[in-house]
């Protein structure tokens, strides 16, 4: 069991705006994950969103407030966790260059930059989990969010954890690692755009042949949910992380909810 | 060319109802990332030899006007001329007062971006001469009058049978009835037609992959041969390149040139390699008896100087746009310029103003697969992002997005009341929202819901939830 391949950890979840407002049933997978882990895990309530979508429309001042707001967040705990790869890379590639002149605050960034991970990394990478307790009757197909991808390295870990799920097979769909078109404010910016591109990725989801989609970055989801809705294609999404806890009760995203 | 840049979402929007542009642009996606991918997979040290590529151009930029210096003592001593010139005007008009004094009619010219971005061939036909393009691909779009939509690729949005209808149209010399159809048959036709054009020019311009401090070379990389026809015939051999391309040495070439290639195309090298210096010396059989540099910068040093230094790293492979997905769905005219793609996103704005080209930096998702293919290693999401807080300084930003920011950014920055107002609104959307689990329509998000259903909320938050399993009422 991983209680014994680690010692216990202090972690602070930073649930991300995103999973705290839209789906926060991730937020608990993501806790039932992280205990099981062998952490201890608080979500402090001075946590809101980590800043990107201001970082990335170059609004720096308010980008920078958010970074602040965010490390004093999470001083003191031995990690922080998010059921993000780009939040996670917010605050783990771009918090250090963000504040790197502001003598108050550089040294800090660095410090909760090195100790920040996205939960599936961290589950793999840092406690050494190599398998789940959790049962998925089905075929996933598992689609790789840039951010946690290209800034994160996150590729083999999700696959790895999937794989030890009874009763699920991985079915890998072309091009998984090609962006699904979400890009935070580019697909409303750039609507048209990046509806070519999510409606590029639903073709290469279907080429899979799964029934469900799997991916650890929420924007995502939501954005190839809503898509697969709008074209009326039978495939579910749900985080990776639900799947990995085993709680998968809750209606996937963008399913109705029965009542 | 003129730009229209400034209508990017227009252009856009035409290209992804061009059918015929998105078969061509499915080449793009199956052909040029296998390949690279390849060539990357064979040679071990691939990695390593981006880094040292890298290193050499970190090194040239910080060192500049020295190699620069260099470069033009060893070009002089060689018997060639140097032309700095400051801005496209000054190089049009540098061209033109050499092709003007040796009474040229008939220019042909190698593939180079330089003259796309100073509109040469344009200036030179108004003068009543003759340019033309000897690569095929710039021979093609030449006749459709069209600029290049892709850097090493210029005719990459068209298809074969689109080509053959421009061969058919343009060249009523052959029989009505020839088969053309085969990709042969098409290259078979232009280098029939070109190879007249390379005996009958008066002078030759080329572009330069890298100028050679040590030596005063220009080289340039070719897969047709045409940029030797073009050098080497005429009596007059104009090279026209920007300054950044100028590297230390030939080893320092053969470095970058490892990587090039096989970014590019995902060859191991390229065809031809060519080293040119200087004009024909006594001894030599063959050459121009006159060899000019138009060296130009055209707002270039500015970049050296700021925050957009490492775009000047750029060997014009064209990774970045292979593997863009935005570049895959419409290609590289909807761009407006020159220069398509991720790094058309970063160059243009520099190039041609922020007011003019401000789309180009924006679409993006930045999902970072241009600067993970990059051989230079140029962060171009970062970049792009320089030039978003540029225009967000300047206020240049659209106000919807501007006022969306502010009115997000002070909930942000107030988590108590954050944490309540929004409680409150998940509680309501979850609700409204429950039985369908999405909405077809929502105020405000026209721009998500006009293409897909935007999920419900579960309702409660996890904050809200949180505070409940912690045994504390949420305040």
């Amino acid at each position: 069991m991983p209680k014994e391949i680690a010692p216990p950890a202090r972690v602070g979840l930073f649930v991300t705006c995103l999973v705290d407002l839209m789906r926060p049933s991730v937020g608990f997978a993501a806790v039932k994950l992280l205990e099981e882990a062998g952490c201890a895990v608080e979500a402090p309530r001075a946590q809101t969103c980590c800043g990107q979508p201001a970082y990335n429309s170059g609004d720096r001042a308010d980008a920078q407030a958010l970074a602040r707001q965010t490390i004093e967040a999470f001083e003191g705990f031995d990690y922080v966790v998010a059921p993000s790869g780009s939040c996670a890379a917010m605050i783990r590639e771009h918090y250090p260059a963000l504040l790197a002149k502001d003598a108050a605050w550089s040294a800090r960034a660095e410090r909760l930059a090195v100790r920040t991970y996205e939960l599936i990394s961290f589950l793999s990478d840092v406690r050494g989990v190599t398998g789940v307790a959790a049962r998925f009757e089905g075929a996933v197909t598992y689609h790789d969010g840039c951010s946690g991808l290209r800034e994160l390295g996150i590729q083999a870990q999700p696959r790895q954890l999937l794989a030890s799920v009874q009763g699920l097979s991985l079915k890998e769909m072309p091009d998984a690692d090609v962006c699904c078109g979400f890009g935070g404010t580019f697909c409303v910016k750039f609507s048209d755009i990046s509806n070519t591109m999510v409606g590029d990725k639903i073709a290469s989801i279907e080429k899979s042949g799964a029934r469900t989609l799997l991916a650890g970055e929420l924007g995502c989801l939501m954005n190839m949910a809503g898509k697969l809705k709008r074209t009326g294609v039978q495939v579910e999404a749900r985080h990776v992380a639900e799947v990995l806890a085993g709680m998968t009760d809750e209606p996937a995203i963008g399913e109705a909810g029965g009542d | 060319m003129r730009s229209t840049a400034h209508s990017f979402k227009d252009n856009a929007k035409a290209a992804m109802a061009d059918p015929q542009l998105r078969r061509a642009l499915d080449n793009v996606k199956t052909g040029f990332i296998g390949k690279r991918a390849k060539a990357a997979a064979r040679l071990p040290e691939f990695e390593a030899l981006r880094d040292a590529s890298r290193a050499i151009k970190v090194h040239t930029l910080d060192h500049l006007d020295l190699y620069l210096e260099r470069y033009e003592k060893n070009v002089l001593a060689a018997g060639g001329h140097v032309h700095w010139c400051e801005s496209a005007a000054d190089a049009r008009a540098a061209v033109l007062e050499i092709c003007q004094r040796v009474g040229a009619k008939t220019v042909t010219k190698g593939k180079s971006m330089i003259c796309e971005e100073i509109a040469l061939n344009e200036h030179l036909e108004a003068e009543g001469m003759i340019p033309v393009e000897t690569d095929l691909g710039e021979y093609i779009i030449q006749l459709r009058h069209e600029p290049p939509s892709h850097i090493i690729a210029p005719a990459v949005h068209l298809t074969k049978d689109a080509i053959e209808a421009d061969f058919r149209q343009a060249h009523t010399q052959f029989p009505k009835d020839r088969p053309l159809s085969e990709p042969r048959h098409l290259v078979d036709e232009a280098r029939q037609v070109l190879r007249t054009r390379f005996l009958e020019a008066d002078v030759g311009i080329t572009g330069a992959n890298f100028l050679i401090a040590e030596t005063g070379s220009s080289v340039i990389v070719t897969n047709e041969g045409n940029g030797d026809l073009t050098q080497v015939i005429p009596k007059v051999h104009i090279v026209v390149a920007s300054l950044e391309k100028v590297i230390p040495n030939l080893c320092d070439l053969s470095t970058i040139l490892r990587v090039l290639a096989r970014s590019a195309t995902g060859q191991e090298f390229s065809t031809y390699t060519t080293v040119s210096s200087g004009p024909k010396r006594p001894e030599d059989p063959d050459g121009p008896e006159e060899y000019h540099v138009i060296l130009l910068d055209n707002g270039r040093t500015q970049m050296l100087g700021n925050e957009f230094r490492e775009v000047l790293h750029c060997i014009r492979c064209g990774a970045c746009m292979n593997h863009c997905p935005v570049y895959h769905a419409i290609g590289g005219h909807a761009y407006g310029w020159v220069y398509p793609g991720p790094i058309g996103a970063v160059l243009t704005p520099g190039l041609i103003g922020i007011e003019e080209a401000g789309d180009l930096p924006n679409a993006s998702s930045f999902c970072g697969r241009c600067e993970s293919v990059c051989p230079m290693r140029i962060p171009l999401p970062k970049l792009m992002r320089h030039w978003r807080e540029r225009e967000f300084e300047r206020r240049l930003t659209p106000a919807p997005v501007r006022y969306g920011l502010a009115a997000w950014a002070f909930l942000a920055r107030r988590p108590a009341l954050y944490h309540w107002l929004l409680g409150l609104e998940m509680r309501v959307l979850g609700a409204l929202g429950r039985r369908k689990g999405r909405f077809a329509w929502l105020p405000f998000a026209g721009g998500w819901t006009r293409h897909r259903d935007f999920p419900a909320p579960q309702g409660k938050t996890f904050q809200a939830l949180w505070a409940e399993r912690q045994g504390t009422r949420a305040p």
